[in-house]
């Protein structure tokens, strides 16, 4: 679960990170009082969850509390395009207002998961400001990591070393620890899968803050992570995104027209990359889960419906703990229940009671075409354009 | 079982029985003494299932919020064998699970896996539709269900069967990996040749990759999937997502490429791939 920028920092400082002084705006009396506070002198951020913001207009050093004003009217005003969000951008309806500062260096730091170590690592960079990723790409020695033992947590004399590896002035090395340790503190205790402070900036008065910082809390410990100002902003995704989570079904959309609806990720994405290698190009992934019942895979059909890119459904099911003949009816109550026309629909069904599942989708009449494997599948699909 | 009285633990517990595995024990915290379907005894720890029926590996169905303590439960309780099928864990907590694991030189297959199935043994330790197996010769270990009975689904008409079918498991941290796997099924007579199947996320391939090419002289046929994802986006397993290159797919087939492996192109070519490289 993606957090806001102010989010973060919030979260970050509550644990002891400094972070500059700043209140979050939605509109614009808000806005003229919080760069009144700052004496005009302030950045306006827009907040959403995705990255790129500065290179599109989203962020602003501004200098009198008008263009503020004129600066927060502008981002407000609708969505907004970077290079991490589609082409129709994500709406902007909260500004972070914050104190400017005297930035004399930026550098790098995160607090993640590495899956192939089964790790929390720290990582951490002179070349702040920047895309990690191209700086792992261009200069990786300029990289450093730090692997944290789980049952010891990160030790003081770690971040020193990062402090000296960073080539940090020595005055700075108390307030780095401190900072690193309050960080990591935050990632542990509200179960984060990253925290990336980007950049870290030294001012010219020697303080070391957390200018701009991203944090996500793992979906699947939502359970026991309860503070309320964690709380998600799903206007950041789109409307059919949300109805899927809600309906506890996993569905990214895509860009191509056949819709896809398949039980389990791995032959999900399979069956991404078959429709995609028989020149037809897939509108979302969606996995409708072992555990579905008729109820939750007739939501399914629902969303695939709903989207208006979809021209033809691919329903590709191995049958396991999910049975056919559930999906089959889920199949047929969705599409007689729906009020638009339904675009041509492809089913493949194999394994737990796919006999069953074709009978009924065979009787039901609704235009169903049944195929055996990929091949007559992809074929299939193909002949419908 | 861990979890036998569960809605999941139940229906699973009964379709294992059905298909020949030996279930001797069942862990339910409080309703120890019951009998499941007449004949598998509920205890109320594991260690009482250890001690009382022999019980050496375990099945975890319970919930997220308690799946690490089952697992450390059963390593502590003399379990060799811990698979843990359950959805959903907190990374923070497999993390712990599988340092714990690793310092008690147990052994963890998953989160989030289908199981383990071996149809030459008829035993049956997972949730996989047990039908569609057939016993033989092909090792298969993947990181996702349901494309594993597809796999299988296309190697058991061409007369290719299984000796041992492992899932791993989608969550980026995981108590067995392929390198694991591998050398089981390198060591393992039944076994004459490994089907692989990854996807993108991790460099779990990679590592599966090195060890290949050093360590394993059967033959490896192996697809990734995950090629036409977008970067950045979770694909339904908490792993599949592209961060840097190393988690593209078409980086890791170039790493299996380079060790030898049978690469599938298409998942609709399992079946064949494998035959051909069986030849």
């Amino acid at each position: 679960m993606k957090l806001h920028e102010y989010q973060a920092k919030a979260l970050l400082a509550k644990y002891g990170v400094t972070v500059p002084k700043g209140e979050v705006a939605s509109n614009i009396n808000e806005v003229r009082k919080i760069a009144n506070n700052f004496g005009g002198k302030c950045v306006v951020k827009v907040q959403i969850h995705a990255g790129g913001r500065g290179k599109s207009g989203g962020v602003k050093l501004v200098d009198s509390v008008e263009s503020a004003s004129d600066e927060a009217k502008n981002m407000l005003s609708g969505n907004i395009v970077t290079l991490q969000t589609t082409s129709e951008g994500v709406p902007v309806n909260e500004l972070l207002i914050e104190e400017a500062l005297n930035v004399v260096e930026e550098l790098y730091l995160s607090i993640l998961v590495d899956g192939g170590l089964g790790r929390v690592i720290v990582m951490a960079s002179e070349a702040g400001g920047m895309e990690i990723e191209q700086v792992a790409e261009d200069t990786p020695e300029k990289i450093l990591k730090v692997v944290i033992d789980p049952a010891i947590g990160l030790m003081s004399y770690q971040a020193r070393n990062l402090a000296i590896g960073l080539g940090l002035n020595k005055e700075l090395h108390g307030q780095f620890i401190k900072l690193l340790l309050s960080a990591f503190n935050a990632f542990i205790q509200t179960d984060c899968s990253l925290i990336e402070v980007n950049p870290l900036a030294i001012t010219a008065e020697g303080r070391l803050l957390a200018i701009d910082a991203k944090a996500s809390i793992d979906d699947d410990a939502l359970f026991r992570q309860k503070d309320e100002s964690l709380n998600y902003d799903s206007r950041q995704e789109p409307e059919i995104e949300m109805l899927a989570r809600t309906s506890g079904l996993s569905y990214v959309k895509l860009d191509g027209d056949v819709g896809c609806l398949v039980n389990g990720a791995g032959l999900a994405m399979a069956t991404m990359d078959v429709t995609m290698a028989a020149g037809a190009t897939p509108a979302n992934f969606l996995d409708v889960g072992g555990g579905a019942d008729v109820d939750k895979v007739h939501k399914a059909v629902d969303i695939l419906l709903s989207d208006p890119g979809v021209k033809k459904v691919f329903v590709n099911i191995f049958g396991g703990i999910l049975r056919c003949d559930v999906v089959a009816e889920g199949i047929v109550a969705a599409t007689k229940a729906s009020k638009s026309p339904v675009p041509p629909i492809v089913v493949r069904m194999l394994g737990t009671n796919a006999d069953e599942g074709r009978k009924i989708l065979k009787e039901a009449d609704i235009g169903v075409h049944l195929v055996n494997d990929f091949t007559e599948a992809t074929e299939t699909i193909k002949s419908l354009s | 079982m861990q979890g036998i009285t569960g809605r999941e633990g139940s229906y699973h517990t009964a379709r294992c029985i059905d298909y020949g595995t030996q279930v001797v024990a069942g862990v339910t915290p409080g309703k120890g003494g019951q009998l499941f379907a007449d004949k598998v005894p509920v205890y109320d720890t594991v260690k009482q299932g250890v001690d009382d029926a022999n019980a050496n590996t375990s099945l975890v169905f319970v919930p997220p919020a308690f799946a690490a303590e089952a697992i450390i439960e059963a390593i502590d309780a003399g379990i060799e064998t811990v698979i843990c099928i359950t959805e959903g864990m907190p990374v923070s907590d497999s993390i712990k699970v599988c340092e714990y694991v690793k310092r008690m030189g147990a052994r963890l297959i998953g989160p989030n896996c289908p199981g383990i199935i071996s149809p030459i043994d008829k035993v049956k330790a997972g949730i996989m539709p047990g039908h569609v197996y057939a016993p033989g010769r092909v090792g298969v270990v993947s990181r996702s269900g349901t494309l594993t009975y597809e796999a299988v689904g296309q190697l058991t008409p061409l007369g290719i069967g299984q000796s041992t079918c492992v899932g791993i498991g989608g969550d980026p941290v995981s108590g067995s990996d392929f390198v694991d796997v591998l050398g089981l099924f390198e060591k393992d007579d039944a076994t004459d040749a490994i089907v692989m199947i990854g996807e993108i996320g991790g460099t779990k391939e990679q590592e599966a990759a090195e060890f290949i090419e050093s360590n394993v002289s059967k033959p490896v046929i192996s697809l990734i999937v995950g090629q036409t994802a977008p970067p950045g986006r979770r694909m339904g397993h908490a792993g599949a997502i592209i961060t840097g290159t190393a988690a593209l797919a078409s980086s890791k087939v170039k790493s299996l490429e380079k060790a030898g492996a049978f690469i599938v192109p298409s998942p609709a070519d399992i079946g064949s791939t494998t035959k051909q490289a069986l030849e």
